[in-house]
């Protein structure tokens, strides 16, 4: 903001902000932030060090980094190649690719880990042949839980950079090609770069997708402490036998995710 | 006589709009391509780099076909010795200038540190020694268009396409980029074909203009050729002449409406007459003693051109007349005033159409 600007934006502050639009508006925050206070006012605090140095705490918590990092990295090698064929290539039916691609989005995760289940389960549609020629399970496994979040949190890479080669001004591309750049060369010397912080963003958001998924997971890897217990799924565990520790587990994906948030806001998304 | 370096006949079939011009472009030549926006240059030239694929015709660079519909064939870009600085340069905004110009050699399969060499003797050429770091986003538009140069030419390209190279420029930069510009435009051995609207950028470029309107080629030859004999509205509006078509037996033209304009050249059937408008008065009355060379006319608008003022005219012809600030008062002319028009004869030229 320039000095210059204040007076104006001053005088607009000035002019009143109708209740129909500022009640809904107060309720509307409340309804997302109340809860989220609950969650700090209830918080243990006295016996915080101890809960979060036992054991289960930190296994769910270094599995959940791993997966959602593993998942991210897969979703970057397939979706950014899917992105950039949605972006740049024309092709008959791009349009019904592009509205698959979004599926994960609205599908329920936990209709989503069925899905998962039914084609990589043991009797599933590759799952069997699978397990018979290379010997690879992936039900009820840490790659199993990869495949659920990558299948839940690659439409927000898919999107993001997909999003981002449309505003890529294509000329550059070209300019690549007359200097001699076959498309290949192109795509990671120019466009790659150029789109480079959309990729970005869009990894981070896929990475918290992935941290927090819970239904697709537990569905289609189960939960069991150190090899598919992620904290969401610890939380959901915790619940029933000990609140405590599903609000100290709370807790925790609540302060990553804002600390997500933060660096994207400072670094990509430029918001005022 | 032997076959020029680019010979190509470019058709593009764009919806409604069509573009149909040959072009041949020698060894060391320097060819402007001048026309009014929308007439297709920038089309021609996209398809010259094969960005733009060709509905017919053919192009060919030192006899080979890099693009002939016809006999399906295709050259991508990137295997084309063509190189191209484009209108906003298109640096690319993550390297330095030294890696944008080692960008083409690279490709060439040159290894990282000689392509880098040639990167930095190409802008010592440009004249920007010490500014390879730089990102472009740190350079001046003629910093950047020099660059945008260096690297075209860094891949030693057979024909060189520039398209309006000096459009972004303030006035300034833009006399010293056109006249180092004309020098590596001079010094480069294969074909350079250059996108302007600008006739003074290619007059001062350009061994030879070529214009385009609408997607055809409507004039070509060195800029005395067209300067002087005009064969268009366009034309004769960039270079400051009134053009009038008629038919003329010896020494007259006779133009629309009766009216008719001698001139010192003899011509026989269609003829174009061309008169600066300094050579044009304005009076309130007919003017006495000329019989001919004069016709009643009505002021449409009167603009400041330079040191006089132009005089815009409707009537049977419809002319440019620049006059003194003087004439305007006396006589106080004003858009919907009826005058008489008249042309020094001895200052119009009359040639075939």
């Amino acid at each position: 903001m320039t000095p210059q600007r204040q007076p104006s934006t001053g005088r607009a502050a000035g002019r009143r902000v109708p209740a129909a639009l500022l009640l809904p508006a107060a309720l509307g925050l409340f309804l997302l932030v109340l809860p989220l206070l609950g969650l700090l006012l209830r918080t243990p605090w006295a016996s915080l060090p101890q809960r979060l140095t036992a054991p289960g705490v930190l296994t769910a918590l270094r599995l959940s980094v791993q997966c959602a990092t593993m998942a991210t990295l897969l979703c970057l090698a397939l979706g950014v190649p899917l992105a950039w064929l949605l972006a740049r290539v024309e092709f008959p039916g791009r349009r019904v690719v592009r509205a698959l691609v979004t599926v994960p989005l609205v599908l329920p995760p936990v209709v989503g880990g069925l899905a998962l289940l039914l084609v990589f389960g043991r009797r599933g549609l590759l799952g069997g042949w699978l397990d018979d020629t290379l010997g690879v399970t992936l039900p009820f496994t840490t790659t199993g839980v990869v495949l659920a979040e990558a299948f839940v949190a690659m439409p927000f890479l898919v999107i993001a950079v997909e999003g981002a080669l449309r505003a890529a001004d294509i000329r550059y591309e070209e300019a690549a090609a007359t200097l001699g750049a076959s498309r290949w060369t192109t795509f990671t010397h120019v466009t790659l770069p150029l789109v480079a912080p959309g990729v970005a963003a869009g990894a981070v958001l896929c990475w918290a997708r992935a941290l927090g998924e819970f239904g697709a997971t537990i569905t289609f890897a189960g939960n069991y402490p150190g090899r598919t217990q992620t904290m969401p799924l610890a939380v959901y565990l915790a619940l029933e036998t000990d609140l405590d520790a599903a609000i100290v587990l709370s807790l925790i994906l609540l302060v990553v995710s804002v600390a997500i948030l933060a660096g994207l806001r400072d670094r990509w998304l430029g918001s005022p | 006589m032997t076959a020029p370096l680019l010979d190509a006949r470019l058709v593009v079939d764009r919806g409604a709009f069509r573009l149909d011009l040959p072009l041949r472009v020698d060894a060391g030549e320097v060819v402007a391509l001048l026309g009014p926006n929308g007439a297709g240059k920038t089309t021609a030239l996209r398809a010259l780099a094969g960005l733009q694929s060709l509905s017919a015709g053919h192009v060919v660079v030192d006899g080979v076909d890099l693009d002939r519909p016809g006999h399906g064939r295709w050259v991508p870009p990137e295997r084309r010795r063509v190189g191209v600085v484009f209108q906003d340069y298109l640096l690319f905004p993550h390297l330095s200038a030294r890696d944008n110009v080692a960008f083409g050699p690279r490709r060439q399969g040159l290894g990282r540190r000689a392509a880098r060499e040639r990167a930095d003797g190409w802008l010592e050429r440009v004249g920007l020694t010490g500014y390879g770091g730089r990102k472009p986003g740190q350079l001046s538009g003629g910093q950047a268009q020099r660059v945008a140069l260096a690297r075209a030419l860094a891949v030693q390209p057979r024909v060189l396409l520039l398209d309006e190279p000096l459009a972004a420029l303030d006035a300034r930069t833009r006399l010293d980029t056109r006249a180092q510009l004309h020098r590596h435009l001079s010094a480069h051995d294969g074909a350079a074909l250059l996108v302007t609207h600008d006739p003074l950028d290619a007059v001062a470029l350009a061994d030879r203009l070529v214009i385009v309107e609408d997607g055809r080629l409507v004039q070509e030859g060195d800029a005395a050729a067209v300067t002087a004999r005009p064969r268009t509205d366009y034309v004769a509006r960039l270079v400051g002449l009134n053009l009038c078509r008629g038919h003329a037996d010896g020494h007259r033209v006779h133009l629309a409406d009766g009216v008719s304009l001698a001139s010192v050249d003899r011509v026989d059937g269609d003829a174009f007459v061309v008169f600066p408008p300094t050579a044009v008065a304005v009076h309130p009355h007919p003017p006495e003693g000329s019989a001919g060379n004069t016709w009643p006319a009505t002021v449409v608008g009167v603009q400041r051109h330079g040191d006089h003022l132009r005089v815009q005219l409707t009537g049977a012809l419809d002319v440019a007349a620049d006059v003194t600030a003087a004439t305007v008062a006396r006589w106080r002319l004003e858009p919907g005033q009826r005058v008489w028009a008249a042309v020094e004869a001895g200052r119009t030229r009359a040639y075939p159409a």
